[in-house]
C-alpha cells in the first residue's frame, strides 16, 4: 500500500470453515479505493463465500475484514456502508419498482420528500426512467438487474458487491452491459467489487483481478498481468494459457538463461531476477495466440522454435486453432489469426512438420502461487 | 394417440360424473316439494325456511362457529410458528417434530378421539365446547404447519438478505418482507383448518358434551333418525361455505401465474 | 443463513415450536399413551376403570394383555378381517378407477386445462366425508334414486336392498378416497418423460408393452403413495360402515367406537384402538422404507 488512505477493502487472513472444509482459506487482500476489482475463479473456489463475507451475510471463521479502514468482522449487513446486486437480482415481488429502490433509504433517515428525488435519480442512473410503477415480473431480465442496481446505488455505498450478476442475461446483452457497468463504476468512482466464473467478462471490466482456486488466492494483478503473466499454473490454465514447456538450465549468465527443452531444441529466457542454477528444472508457459507457425527452424535468428508435427486443424472463423505434437509428444495448441483469404491454401498440412516458434518475452516462467499486490 | 385421447376423455368425464353426480342430485333434492325422497314433485325453498326455524340446528351452526374460529386461531398462529422454525432453524428434535406433525394427520380419527375421551376422562375434565376446540386444534396445527411450511419452503431467502443488505434490521425485514409474502399460505392455512373443524365428527362425537353440539354431530343425528329434505338442505349449505372457502384457499396458495398445484 | 446473517444456531427456534410441541405433546401423546396404559386395564363396574388390587400377579400372570387376548377371539377376527378386505377393495378399485382419469389429465388434456380439471378433483375431496357418504345413502334407499329408476324402468320388480351391506360400503369408501389416489397418481405422471415412450415405442414396443415397461415403474411412486393414502383412512373407517353399512358391516373402527359408547368396555376399546394403529404404523414404516430405498418423496 503506497497511500496513507485506508484500503477501501482490507482482507486479513480471511478464513471461512464449513465443518472441516475451508471455503475460503487465510485470505489477504486489499482492494483500493475506486477501482473496479474481480474475484475470479471456477465455481467452488471460494469467491462467492468471500464476496459474502464482505457483505455481512458470513461470518468468517477467522481473520478480520476493514472497511475504508474500520473494523467490520462481524457487523451485520444492516450497518455496514457496503450494498450488493444478488446473483438473482432479489427484487421484492410485491413491491413496485420505485418501492423497492427507495426500500433502504428510510434506514438512511432521508425525508420523504426527498425519497422520490433519490429513486429519479438512481433510475435514470441505470436508463430506467419511467419504469417505476411497474413491478418485478413485468420487466425483462436485463431490466430486472438494472433494477436491483439502482436500489443499491441509491444508498450511494462505499463499496458496491456484485454476485455474478450477467450470468442470467444472453450472450449480446451480456457484453453490452458489462461496458455500461464499466463506465458507471468509472464515472461513480465507487469501488466495485465482482464476482466472475467468466475470464473474458473479467478482463474486460476490471482494474485488478484476484484468480481464487480452492479457498486462495492465486494471483492479484492487474488485468493485463494476469492475463499475459500468469503467476501460477492454475492461473495460467485458467486464463487458457495452455501450452506448457519444459526445460533445464544449462548456464546462467547476463540476465538470461538458457534452457535445453525437453524435447530437444533451446532456447533463452530473460531471468526477471530470479536465480537459475545449473541442471534446475523450469516450466514456462507461452499463450497459444503469441505461438507462430513457420515452415523453417528460426533458432539461428535467435528465435525459439520448436519442431512439432501437425495434429488438427480447427476453423473458427476469425481464426484457426492448430494442434501440434513435439517429439516428445507433448500437445501444443496455436491460435491463428485468418488474416488470408480462405481460397488460399495454407502452406501448413495435418500430418506435415513444422516449427513452432515464439518471442521470447513471451514466455512466462511458472512459479508456485506467487501473490503480488 | 387421438384415438386414445377421445376415449380416455370420455372416460374421464364419467369419473367426473361419478364423483359429482350424487352431490348435484343431493343439492337439488333439497329444493324438493315432496317429502318422499326420490319423486319430484317440483321445488320449493320450504326445507331451507324450516332450517332458519330450527333451534337445534341454530345453535350447533352456532357452535360450530365458535369451536371453528377459536381452533383456527389458535392452530394458525401454532401452526405458522412452527412452520417457520421448521424452515429456518436446525435445532435438536427437528427431525423428531416434524414426524410428530404428521401423526395426527395418519393416526386414524377413531383412536383420536378415544385417547382424547380417555384423557379428559382421567383429568375428570368436563366435556364441552372447549374440549372440542382442543381436540380441533391438534389436527387442524398440523395441516396448517404442512402449508405453510410448503409456503415458505418456495421463499426466496436471498430476498431477506437484500432488505437486510439495504438496511432494514431483522425485525423489520420480517414485517416488510418476509410476512406480506407468506401471508398468502397462512391466510390459505387458516381457511383449510377452519374447514376441517367445520366438517369434522369423529373426533367430536368423542369428545363434545350435553349443549355442544356441532354441525356435523347435528347433522348426523338426523341422518340416524330418517332421511328428509331438510337434511338435504343443511346438507347443501354446508358444501357450499366449504367449496367457497376451499377454492379461495386454493387460490391464495398458487403463487401469481401458476397453475394448480396440491 | 439467518434473517440477521448470524450462525445463531437453533435457538430461536425453541420458543417457535414449544407451543406445537405443548399442544401435540399434552393433547396428543399423551392421551395416546394414557389410552395405550388404559388398553391393559380392567372394565369397572359401571364403565370406568376397575382399580388393580395386586400389579405385581396382574402383570407376571399376564393378566394384563387380556383385552389383547380377547380381541383374538374369532368374532373380532372377523371384524378385522373385514376391515382388510374391505380396504384392500377399495384400495384396488381406485386405483383402478383413478390411473386412467389421472393420466388423462396429467398427459391427455391440453396444459392450460389441468389446472381446472385438477381443481374439479380436488373440490369434493375437502368437502364433508359426511354429506359425501349421506348422498350415497339417499341414492341407494329403497326409497331412493336408484330404486326408482330401476322399478320405474321394469328392469326390477321390486326395489332392491342396496343399503347396509358391504357392497353399499364399498362404494362409499371408494366415492370418498378416490380424490386421494387421483392426486398422487396426477403428480407422478405429470413428471413422466413422454420422451422415454417415444424412444420405448421407437425401439419396437408396443403401446401395451410401453404402458407396462415404461410408464408403470416410471409412477410407481405414485401409485404406492396412493395405495397408502388410501388404504390408511379405509382401515380406520367409522362413518362410511355406519352409515351405509348398519348392522351387518361392523368394521374396525365401528367396533371401537361401538366399545366407547355403547358397551362401555374403554379397555376393550382400546387394544383394539391400538391394535389399529400398530397396524397403520407398519405400514407407514414400510412406505418410508420404500421412499428412502427409492430416494424420493412424493407426498410426505
Amino acid at each position: 500500500m503506497s497511500s496513507a488512505a485506508a484500503p477501501s477493502v482490507g482482507i486479513r487472513s480471511l478464513t471461512k470453515r464449513f465443518g472441516d472444509a475451508a471455503a475460503v482459506d487465510a485470505v489477504s487482500l486489499d482492494i483500493r479505493r475506486g477501482e473496479f476489482f474481480s474475484l475470479l475463479g471456477p465455481s467452488g473456489c471460494g469467491k462467492t463465500t468471500l464476496l459474502r463475507m464482505i457483505g455481512g451475510f458470513e461470518l468468517p471463521t477467522e481473520g478480520s475484514i476493514s472497511i475504508n479502514g474500520a473494523d467490520m468482522t462481524r457487523t451485520p449487513p444492516y450497518e455496514r456502508p457496503v450494498n450488493m446486486v444478488f446473483q438473482h437480482y432479489a427484487l421484492f415481488p410485491h413491491l413496485t419498482v420505485e418501492e423497492n429502490v427507495a426500500f433502504g433509504l428510510r434506514y438512511k433517515r432521508v425525508p420523504r420528500a426527498g425519497e422520490g428525488k433519490r429513486v429519479a435519480d438512481a433510475l435514470a442512473l441505470v436508463q430506467l426512467a419511467g419504469f417505476g410503477k411497474r413491478r418485478p415480473d413485468q420487466l425483462s431480465g436485463g431490466q430486472r438487474q438494472r433494477v436491483a442496481l439502482a436500489r443499491a446505488l441509491a444508498l450511494e455505498p462505499q463499496v458496491l458487491l456484485l454476485d455474478e450478476p450477467l450470468g442470467a442475461l444472453d450472450q449480446k446483452l451480456r457484453k453490452e452491459v458489462q461496458v455500461q457497468l464499466k463506465h458507471l463504476q468509472r464515472s461513480l468512482g465507487i469501488t466495485f467489487v465482482f464476482v466472475t466464473h467468466d475470464q473474458e467478462e473479467a478482463l474486460t471490466m476490471s482494474d485488478r483481478i484476484a484468480v481464487m482456486h480452492g479457498g486462495r488466492v492465486e494471483q492479484v494483478d492487474e488485468a493485463t498481468r494476469v492475463f499475459e503473466r500468469p503467476a501460477t499454473e492454475f492461473v495460467a490454465n485458467f486464463m487458457g494459457a495452455s501450452n506448457f514447456f519444459a526445460g533445464r538450465v544449462r548456464e546462467a549468465v547476463n540476465g538470461t538463461v538458457a534452457l535445453t527443452l525437453k524435447a530437444g531444441g533451446e532456447v533463452r529466457l530473460a531471468t526477471e531476477g530470479v536465480q537459475y542454477r545449473v541442471g534446475d528444472d523450469v516450466r514456462f508457459v507461452v499463450r497459444p495466440e503469441k505461438l507462430d507457425l513457420r515452415l523453417r527452424d528460426l533458432s539461428g535468428h535467435g528465435v525459439p522454435s520448436l519442431p512439432v508435427t501437425i495434429e488438427d486443424r480447427v476453423y473458427q472463423g476469425v481464426s484457426t486453432v492448430w494442434i501440434v505434437r513435439d517429439r516428445a509428444d507433448e500437445r501444443f495448441v496455436v491460435y491463428e489469426q485468418n488474416e488470408k483469404p480462405f481460397e488460399e491454401t495454407s502452406k501448413f498440412t495435418v500430418g506435415g512438420g513444422a516449427y513452432v516458434c515464439w518471442n521470447a518475452r513471451h514466455a512466462v516462467v511458472i512459479g508456485g502461487g506467487a501473490e503480488r499486490q | 394417440m387421438r384415438r386414445r385421447g377421445r376415449w380416455l376423455g370420455a372416460y374421464a368425464w364419467l369419473v367426473y360424473l361419478f364423483l359429482y353426480a350424487p352431490i348435484a342430485i343431493l343439492v337439488v333434492f333439497s329444493f324438493n316439494k315432496s317429502t318422499q325422497t326420490a319423486v319430484w314433485a317440483g321445488g320449493t325453498l320450504d326445507w331451507y325456511r324450516s332450517l332458519a326455524r330450527n333451534e337445534l340446528i341454530l345453535a350447533s351452526v352456532k357452535n360450530s362457529l365458535i369451536v371453528g374460529v377459536a381452533s383456527t386461531i389458535i392452530a394458525t398462529v401454532f401452526g405458522t410458528l412452527a412452520a417457520l422454525a421448521l424452515g429456518r432453524y436446525e435445532f435438536r428434535g427437528k427431525g423428531i417434530t416434524k414426524n410428530l406433525l404428521y401423526l395426527p394427520i395418519i393416526i386414524p380419527e377413531i383412536v383420536i378421539g378415544a385417547a382424547l375421551v380417555t384423557f379428559f376422562g382421567v383429568l375428570a375434565l368436563h366435556l364441552s365446547l372447549w374440549t372440542v376446540t382442543l381436540a380441533h386444534v391438534v389436527f387442524c396445527v398440523s395441516f396448517v404447519a404442512i402449508v405453510v411450511r410448503a409456503r415458505l419452503s418456495g421463499f426466496d431467502r436471498s430476498l431477506e438478505e437484500a432488505a437486510l443488505d439495504l438496511g432494514a434490521r431483522p425485525v423489520q425485514t420480517f414485517f416488510r418482507v418476509t410476512l406480506p409474502l407468506i401471508a398468502p399460505g397462512i391466510v390459505a392455512g387458516a381457511l383449510l383448518s377452519f374447514t376441517i373443524s367445520i366438517d369434522d365428527y369423529v373426533v367430536t362425537s368423542f369428545v363434545a358434551g350435553v349443549g355442544a353440539t356441532t354441525l356435523p354431530l347435528q347433522i348426523y343425528s338426523m341422518l340416524k333418525v330418517g332421511v328428509t329434505p331438510e337434511v338435504n338442505a343443511v346438507s347443501t349449505l354446508l358444501l357450499l361455505v366449504t367449496v367457497v372457502l376451499i377454492v379461495i384457499a386454493q387460490r391464495l396458495q398458487q403463487p401469481p401465474g401458476e397453475g394448480v398445484r396440491d | 443463513m439467518k434473517p440477521d446473517g448470524r450462525d445463531t444456531g437453533g435457538r430461536a427456534a425453541y420458543p417457535l415450536i414449544l407451543p406445537t410441541w405443548a399442544t401435540l405433546g399434552i393433547f396428543f401423546l399423551l392421551p395416546l399413551t394414557i389410552l395405550f396404559l388404559v388398553s391393559f386395564g380392567q372394565r369397572g363396574t359401571y364403565g370406568g376403570l376397575k382399580p388393580i388390587e395386586d400389579f405385581r400377579t396382574y402383570v407376571l400372570s399376564g393378566k394384563f394383555l387380556a383385552n389383547y387376548a380377547r380381541s383374538l377371539h374369532p368374532i373380532y377376527l372377523q371384524i378385522f378381517w373385514r376391515s382388510i378386505w374391505m380396504a384392500v377393495a377399495t384400495t384396488a378399485a381406485c386405483l383402478a378407477i383413478s390411473y386412467p382419469i389421472a393420466y388423462y389429465i396429467a398427459i391427455v388434456a391440453p396444459q392450460r386445462r389441468r389446472g381446472l380439471l385438477l381443481g374439479l378433483v380436488v373440490v369434493p375431496f375437502w368437502t364433508s366425508f359426511l354429506i359425501r357418504t349421506y348422498a350415497w345413502m339417499f341414492l341407494l334407499r329403497t326409497e331412493g334414486l336408484i330404486n326408482r329408476v330401476l322399478t320405474g324402468t321394469g328392469l326390477v320388480a321390486h326395489p332392491v336392498e342396496l343399503l347396509y351391506n358391504n357392497f353399499a360400503v364399498l362404494i362409499g369408501l371408494v366415492y370418498g378416497e378416490l380424490p386421494f389416489m387421483i392426486l398422487p397418481l396426477f403428480a407422478s405422471l405429470e413428471k413422466l418423460d413422454l420422451s422415454l415412450l417415444e424412444a420405448a415405442e421407437d425401439l419396437g414396443a408396443g403401446r401395451a408393452a410401453a404402458f407396462r415397461r415404461v410408464t408403470v415403474p416410471l409412477t410407481m411412486p405414485g401409485i404406492v403413495a396412493g395405495i397408502i393414502l388410501v388404504f390408511v383412512p379405509s382401515l380406520g373407517q367409522f362413518i362410511v360402515s355406519d352409515l351405509l353399512g348398519g348392522a351387518k358391516t361392523i368394521l374396525a373402527g365401528n367396533l371401537i367406537q361401538n366399545q366407547f359408547a355403547v358397551a362401555r368396555h374403554k379397555p376393550f376399546g382400546a387394544a383394539v384402538a391400538f391394535e389399529l394403529t400398530a397396524a397403520v404404523l407398519a405400514l407407514l414404516f414400510a412406505y418410508t422404507v420404500y421412499t428412502r430405498r427409492k430416494g424420493q418423496d412424493v407426498l410426505l
